[in-house]
């Protein structure tokens, strides 16, 4: 956090030095996408922090968390997969739930469905790419972000 | 500002809706809800201190990244180049999948081959340079890197699976019918 700040800046500092306009522009880019995400994160995290208030700890830990086994990363999968969050709103909700027992890999699969795989979003796919193609990116990539989990749960440890 | 309230009225209804509900929760001592508005208060509070600074980051590196460069190699279709120039295109992208259609509409009239289509909706989706910042900053350098790292081959090897099943056969239409 802190070192983040102190990085932010100096480019800040730095990119005011090179070209004045293109630093203010910057902050006007910075401040609008801001203000859009707002008031979209402000349901999403409730409903989070209901949901989390709801649930006691021992059952996410159960079925999300570190030992959950092919059962969190088939709830995280089918979430992701159906889920329309933009990723501006799913990284911070993914952090609020790692801060409450959701194991990293489980995480990794749920961040992975959630931009790879849309079943809500199939019919605008398949207008560009018609439904066969469709049909097999987005199976694939379903496969895909279950490999990727398995491969993070066998590292996360060593690493 | 009249029209940021009208763009965000559900948000805003739905907001004033939560502030109700935690008041009530109060009130009746409804410990759900108690719970719920403290969780929301901690993260909030987080995410108002911590968002400016990821903001600005994607400004700068909005205003000072040349796109020019790399549209230039975008007719490149063979080699390990024109691989890391589709990635790198697709690194610099924002927004949901489904904007990535039209651009990889536009790449196939160009010409761009089955394999770095599918490698462009793959880096898209997985390695967007404004996400990769959100997810460092919210869920760690050592997540996003080894996750980013074991991504990579993953959607190479879907693209190369793509291109050996629908090489022949494949066509795009514009997304307008």
């Amino acid at each position: 956090m802190l070192i983040l700040a102190i990085v932010t800046a100096l480019l800040l500092i730095i990119s005011f030095i090179f070209n004045a306009t293109k630093t203010i522009s910057a902050l006007r880019i910075a401040l609008r996408m801001f203000l859009n995400l707002l008031p979209q994160m402000i349901p999403v995290l409730f409903f989070i922090a209901f949901i989390l208030a709801l649930l006691p700890p021992e059952a996410i830990e159960k079925y999300m968390g570190q030992d959950s086994g092919i059962t969190g990363f088939l709830v995280a999968g089918a979430a992701g997969s159906v889920a329309l969050i933009p990723g501006f709103v799913a990284y911070p909700m993914a952090g609020v739930l790692v801060k409450n027992g959701v194991s990293y890999p489980v995480i990794s699969v749920f961040i992975t469905t959630l931009m790879m795989v849309g079943i809500l979003t199939l019919p605008i796919e398949r207008k560009f790419f018609g439904w066969k193609v469709s049909i097999t990116r987005n199976i694939l990539s379903f496969a895909a972000a279950i490999t990727i989990g398995t491969a993070m749960a066998l590292l996360w440890r060593f690493l | 500002m009249k029209s940021y309230f009208k763009k965000n009225k559900y948000e805003i209804i739905i907001t004033f809706l939560m502030g109700i509900f935690v008041l009530f929760s109060h009130i009746y001592d409804y410990k759900t809800g108690i719970d719920s508005a403290r969780n929301f208060s901690e993260s909030i509070i987080e995410m108002i201190s911590f968002l400016p600074l990821i903001f600005i980051l994607i400004g700068l590196f909005d205003v000072w990244i040349p796109r020019g460069v790399i549209e230039k190699h975008l007719g490149e279709n063979s080699g390990l180049m024109s691989i890391v120039w589709m990635i790198l295109l697709a690194m610099l992208q924002a927004g949901p999948l489904y904007g990535a259609f039209p651009v990889a509409y536009m790449l196939w009239k160009k010409g761009t081959s089955v394999r770095n289509i599918f490698i462009y909706i793959g880096a898209f989706t997985t390695m967007k340079l404004p996400m990769l910042s959100f997810e460092i900053g919210f869920l760690g350098l050592k997540f996003s890197l080894l996750r980013t790292i074991l991504s990579m081959p993953v959607f190479i090897i879907i693209a190369v699976i793509m291109q050996k099943k629908f090489g022949k056969s494949f066509s795009m239409n514009d997304g307008k019918h």
